[in-house]
Order: C-alpha cells, then structure tokens, then sequence
C-alpha cells in the first residue's frame, strides 16, 4: 500500500509543477521569466510571518505578493522610475526583513522549501486551487500570446490587454505562493523558467509548447519529490536539479537533431 | 455612394504635442485611400486613433463593423523566443486550418507554409502571410501601415500588385499609409495629404499638384507623374 503521506505529497508536487510549467510557458513568451525571482523574494516575509504564527505558508506568501506588486505599481506611479528599479529595492527589503525574525531552520525552509507538514487539507486546497489557476491560464493563454506579439493588433480583435494582464499578474502571483511550499521563496522562477525552456528545446508549434511546459514541469516536480523521499535531499534543490538535467538532455537532444 | 468612415475635427496629442490638428475626411465603401505625408506626418498616429487605439478629440465614425489593420511589420514581433507557427498565428482570429491554407494559397503561398513557424519566413513570405492574416474573415475595411517596408523594390511591386486584386477582387475598402508617391498614382482612388493637418484630400488627379507636393514635403521634391 502507498504511504498516506507519500501520495499526498505526490499529488501537492504534481499540482504546483503542472501549473508552474504551464505558466512558465506563458512568461516565456511575454520575456518575463526573470520577474518570478523577484516575485518569489516578495513572499519571504510573509512566509516569515506564517511560521512566527504558526499558519500555512501559503496565506503569509500570498498576502505578501500581492502587497508587494500593489507597492511596486503605487512607487511606479508616484516615481514614474522602472518596474525593475523599483523591484530592485523592494523585494531586498523583503528579504532582509524576514531575515531579522527567523530562526536558522526557518529561514532554511523559506528559502528552499519545506514538504514535510502538509496534511489533506493542504493537498486538496492545492490542488484545486492548481487547478483553477490551470483552467484560467489556458483560457487567457493564447489571447497574452497574441498581446505579446503585437499589442494594436489584439486590441483591434477586441481583446483587453489590461484585463488579461491582470488576470496573468494575478495567476503569477498564486502560481508563486502555491511554489514556495515547495522549492522555497529562492527558487519559484526556476519551477515555472525551466520547464518552459525545456519545452521550447523540443517543440515546433504553441500547442506542444504549452503542453511540454506542463509534462517537464510535472516530470521534474514528480522525479524530485521521490528523490527527497528517498534520498533525504532538501525538496527544493531536489526538483531544480532533476528540472535542470532535463533541460540539459532536451538541449543535447536539439543539438543532435539540428547537426 | 455608401458612406464607410467619417472623420471630424481630429485632434491627437501625444505626450503634449498636437500630432494631429482639425482633420476632416470621409471613406466610401470601395474607395483605396491613400494617406500620404513624409515621415513624422501622423500617418501612423492617424491610424492608431482611427481604431480607437489611443486618445483623441472630435469625431470618427465607422458605418462598419468588420475593420481588419495591418501594423508596420516591425511591430509585429517575430521572435523566436517560443515555436508560433503560422496556423497559430492565423488561430489568433479563429481561423480554420482549412480557410487558412486557402487564404495563404490566394495571396501566393505554398499551403504547406502554414506548418513553418513565423520567425523561419522570409520578409517577402511574412508580410504576404500578415496580409493574408488581415483578409481572413472577410472584412470589409482594410487598413495597411506601410505594408512595404523593409521589402525590397520589387517585392515592394508585387505586394501593391496583390492588395490591387484584393480591393478588386472582393469590393474592399483600403485605406493605406505611405510616403511612396507612386503608389498613389497607381493604386489610389482618393488621396489624404498629412503632415499634423490636412493639406489635400480628394481625387489623386485633382488635388496633388506640385505645390500641394511642396507644401506636404518641403522644397526639394521632383514632380514626375507615371501613368499606366
């Protein structure tokens, strides 16, 4: 019989991979891979906030995301600098703050993740909520491509650039708290990056595309999760490695083919 | 004669600065209006407001629903950055995979290109292909950015050549922009003379003489007019 707790996991690793490599995807298009960094910095506080009070990291990540795009849109307004300059000094201040509350073992997990207190509650709530998330990226998915690749064009079919990328923010933005469970505040852009660079090895039109975001994302999150079962190895340097191998043989594979 | 656009006392500004003052125009159905000015002149930003892309004072009124445009294909992005082949771009409309092939084959192009991502097609191939994009679902209206640029001098030929067969073929209305004078002589029913105002609008034959050409593009234009 399977372990409770192994399949628990399973399920929760699975959820956040699909999701993150499908989103990862869509940032690849839109060039804007590098702001998860950033994004997944933001949730350090409130993950530091979650363990100081003892509720699910989830809350205190979200929460904390989304103050953190409001002040960046609040500071880019009032000081019309860019998005990037002004990242640039918020999510330090993110990190330094958590930094001042957490214990050692805290700040470990908040970094690279932790797996190990998940219940079924937290399962299915990740899992639904994976779930959803899936559901609306796919319906906004090729409605942001055709933004991306010319803004006037969508405009003039009738699509609301504003609302969908708010829609896209707002997915990012979950897709990013649901992964610091899992690989941490220090490593969400590599879950959704990889996998999408994977995909892009080794597809030749948007549809496998997308789809090869989600299988990569789900293999190395599946791969990963067993290796930390198994081996005892952190979960989220766990999934990086297997997610960066996979890349690796994708590129090998696209040399190969291409000589 | 049906009336497709009506444009009263535009004015546009952009960052501060009138781009457009106190233009007025109509569009009849079948008409291939030329918008015609030197670079900087608001061509594009004529566009732009006349699809409600940016703000704008005064009045623009489309008697038509079915308005496809042509951006620059500059704008247009063709990256490699992710595989968007061009069944993908033409799923952007909600196109068959049918229909696409028979769109790509009336302007030119092999049926099998649709399989080709964007990023692999030659300029002359892309900006057919963006035409061909512009035609799918049957608009009445087209509007076309320089759809020329960066295409050499006979490609550039062949490419008013097949929006001629178009606007024939299918009883289209084309508005289009250039700073190319003999595209007007060739292909226009009406011409717009723009530089932030209206200097000349009418019939080719009647309002583009030689002073309205000095007026539009400085001193040291050369007047040779070709008819076929």
């Amino acid at each position: 019989m399977i372990n409770q707790e192994l399949l628990m996991g399973l399920v929760i690793v699975i959820s956040i991979g699909a999701v993150s490599g499908f989103l990862g995807t869509l940032m690849l298009t839109k060039k804007m891979t590098l702001v998860g960094g950033p994004l997944g910095h933001l949730t350090l506080p409130g993950i530091a906030i979650a363990l100081l009070l003892g509720f699910d990291v989830f809350f205190g990540a979200v929460a904390f995301v989304m103050l953190g795009i409001l002040v960046i849109w609040i500071f880019e307004k009032l000081t019309r600098l860019p998005v990037e300059t002004l990242t640039a000094i918020v999510f330090p201040f993110a990190m330094a703050t958590s930094f001042l509350f957490l214990t050692e073992d805290e700040t470990t997990q908040a970094l690279i993740g932790d797996i190990s207190q998940i219940n079924l509650a937290i399962t299915l709530g990740t899992a639904a909520l994976s779930i959803l998330v899936f559901l609306t990226i796919r319906y906004v998915y090729r409605k942001l491509v055709f933004i991306g690749v010319s803004a006037d064009l969508a405009k003039v079919e009738g699509l609301n650039a504003d609302r969908l990328n708010l829609i896209f923010l707002v997915c990012t933005a979950l897709v990013i708290a649901l992964s610091v469970r899992v690989v941490g505040g220090l490593m969400t852009v590599a879950l959704m990056a990889i996998p999408a660079s994977t995909s892009r090895n080794l597809s030749n039109n948007l549809t496998f595309y997308s789809w090869g975001g989600v299988l990569f994302g789900v293999l190395a999150s599946m791969l990963g999760y067993l290796w930390y079962s198994f081996f005892a190895i952190p979960i989220g340097p766990a999934i990086i490695i297997v997610s960066v191998v996979l890349f690796l043989v994708s590129l090998l594979y696209k040399i190969l083919v291409n000589k | 004669m049906q009336r497709v656009l009506e444009v009263k006392d535009l004015q546009v500004s952009l960052s501060g600065e009138k781009v457009i003052r106190d233009l007025s125009f109509e569009v009849n159905k079948r008409d291939s209006l030329v918008v015609l000015g030197p670079n900087g002149a608001g061509k594009t930003t004529l566009f732009k407001a006349l699809l409600g892309l940016i703000p704008y004072e005064g009045e623009v009124k489309w008697h038509t629903q079915k308005i496809s445009y042509l951006p620059p294909q500059e704008l247009v992005a063709r990256t490699s950055l992710f595989p968007l082949t061009v069944f993908d771009f033409f799923d952007f409309k909600k196109t068959s995979s049918s229909a696409t092939k028979k769109i790509l084959k009336e302007v030119g192009l092999e049926a099998s290109i649709a399989k080709k991502t964007v990023n692999k097609l030659s300029t002359g191939q892309f900006q057919r292909m963006i035409i061909a994009w512009a035609l799918a679902g049957d608009p009445d209206v087209l509007l076309f950015d320089e759809p020329t640029s960066g295409i050499d001098v006979g490609g550039q030929e062949t490419i008013y050549t097949l929006l001629h067969k178009f606007w024939e073929k299918r009883g289209l209305t084309i508005l289009l922009v250039t700073h190319e004078l003999n595209v007007v002589w060739e292909h226009a029913s009406q011409v717009l003379c723009l530089n932030k105002k209206g200097l000349c609008y009418g019939n080719p034959d009647e309002v583009l003489t030689p002073k309205k050409l000095k007026e539009l593009y400085g001193g040291g234009i050369k007047f040779y007019k070709h008819r076929q």
